[in-house]
């Protein structure tokens, strides 16, 4: 077995001694600059709340990378059999993708209301992430061996048979490339929506942070925002692990 | 015009075929090849030897004329490349006819083809784990497992080192003997098309028409065969056809 490099535990051991040192040396105000102790103990005890909120957006976002996940494919391959279909709206995703989910939150709640923040933020997040899903799966499905199709085509091979034995073992890498960019945009996705939501109904982790905010409770800011941090690398690494896996 | 005599496997009767571009690429050919003979076609570059392989196997269509082979199963097809798919393993590479026309025992017949092929115990490995020639006998098993009648072989071996193509080309030809198989090869080497030829055709340039149709002795094929006279004759007769077909 590999021993694991220490050199990143030294960094950030370093680093938060010497945060702590500055902090406590220059006795700057809690409320601007917690030193890592502060957020430790905020960590600890605010823990019956921020970690229910953390499941909260966690499962906010995986819901919507479900979404995202069935919307992308199953418009990628739509488009890949219905080719007119294709160039007629694929440049409309791409202004869907270029236009800044802060700026369409709004639009999206008064469509759904703002009793149901929950279903808005499921929406948002999940326009978030479909792109990449959309653009990785269609790649992926173009990327088809022209002499493996010659191959199926020669031996007269049924469409579900090509779906199932060429085109989703062509395109599963790329699509679970996709997949990783995907999880991370809707975790961003979530949190901003909630932001704009600006309702405590979810209760999500970025609702904590406004409400830490408000209170100037600069270290559960701090402590939520490590959960969120969590939350990513988690998501991120366990996505990058199954890639690596069916590479 | 070849009267189909009943013991052609692969046939072509006048059979041409254009682009529709209009591009005229090859045709009218003739052209016939029984169970247990191989055929080896030699022609300049574009003159329709891979659209004359693909007009029999069925991927393109006519424009006029007819052309068939046996019972209108796929025949077997070895490309250029091996063109394997690199996520599954050996075995269900070369199983993979057999699922796809929804046949049972697919894996018993790939066993037995790969035996046919020399790879029986490389069966669980991945393709990316195998060398270009290995890689070509995989596509060689893979195109035996459905026991066609015919094999098409289109510029197989090209790419692989000359001692690993001397062991494919006896492949080949054992393979042709023991399965009475119908073997059209397609080549770019005088010395192959003699060697694995029981007659060598030569193309003329696009419209790619029979040149020179050249019968090689039947004598028995290894080292000695390319000092023997029948070797030097024949490989002789294709080259100044060849030299004729591109001057044409």
């Amino acid at each position: 077995m590999r021993t694991p490099d220490i050199a990143p535990l030294i960094g950030g051991i370093v680093m938060l001694a010497v945060w702590e040192l500055a902090v406590r040396l220059t006795g700057v105000a809690t409320y601007l600059l917690p030193a890592p102790t502060a957020i430790a103990n905020a960590l600890i005890s605010g823990a019956p709340v921020l970690i229910p909120s953390a499941v909260v957006t966690l499962g906010l976002a995986l819901q919507a990378l479900l979404f995202a996940l069935l919307l992308g494919v199953g418009l990628a391959v739509l488009f890949s059999r219905v080719t007119w279909l294709g160039r007629a709206l694929g440049p409309y995703a791409l202004v869907l993708q270029a236009t800044p989910v802060v700026a369409i939150a709004p639009l999206v709640i008064i469509w759904t209301g703002v009793e149901n923040p929950r279903t808005a933020i499921l929406i948002l997040a999940t326009i978030v992430a479909f792109f990449p899903v959309l653009a990785n799966a269609t790649a992926g499905l173009a990327a088809i061996d022209p002499g493996l199709d010659r191959l199926f085509r020669l031996h007269r091979a049924k469409p579900l048979d090509r779906f199932l034995r060429l085109e989703v073992p062509t395109a599963a890498p790329y699509l679970l490339a996709g997949i990783e960019t995907a999880a991370g945009l809707a975790l961003v996705g979530a949190v901003v929506a909630e932001f704009v939501a600006g309702t405590g109904a979810t209760g999500g982790l970025a609702w904590r942070i406004v409400e830490a905010g408000n209170r100037l409770e600069t270290p559960t800011m701090f402590a939520a925002l490590i959960l969120l941090a969590i939350m990513g690398v988690v998501l991120a690494t366990s996505i990058g692990w199954a890639r690596k896996k069916f590479a | 015009m070849t009267a189909f005599d009943g013991e052609s496997v692969l046939f072509a009767d006048t059979l041409t075929v254009s682009y529709p571009s209009g591009l005229h690429a090859l045709g009218p050919i003739d052209l016939s090849v029984k169970a247990g003979e191989c055929v080896s076609i030699l022609g300049p570059s574009g003159c329709g030897k891979s659209t004359l392989l693909a007009s029999l196997t069925g991927l393109l269509r006519p424009t006029s004329g007819s052309a068939r082979c046996g019972d209108g199963e796929p025949p077997g097809v070895v490309f250029q490349e091996p063109t394997l798919m690199p996520w599954a393993s050996v075995a269900e590479n070369v199983a993979l006819p057999l699922k796809l026309a929804g046949r049972a025992g697919s894996e018993a017949a790939a066993r037995a083809a790969l035996t046919l092929a020399g790879l029986e115990e490389f069966d669980a490995v991945r393709p990316a784990g195998l060398s270009g020639g290995m890689r070509m006998r995989v596509s060689l098993a893979r195109a035996l497992v459905g026991s066609p009648k015919a094999l098409l072989l289109d510029e197989p071996f090209a790419a692989i080192d000359e001692l690993g193509r001397r062991s494919l080309d006896d492949l080949v030809l054992r393979l042709k003997a023991e399965l009475k198989l119908a073997v059209l090869f397609v080549t770019h080497s005088v010395e192959e098309a003699v060697y694995l030829g029981d007659r060598v055709i030569i193309m003329t340039p696009r419209p790619g028409r029979i040149q020179a149709d050249i019968a090689v002795p039947n004598e028995p094929r290894g080292d000695g065969f390319f000092t023997s006279r029948a070797f030097v004759d024949s490989a002789a007769e294709a080259r100044s056809a060849l030299a004729l077909s591109k001057a044409a």
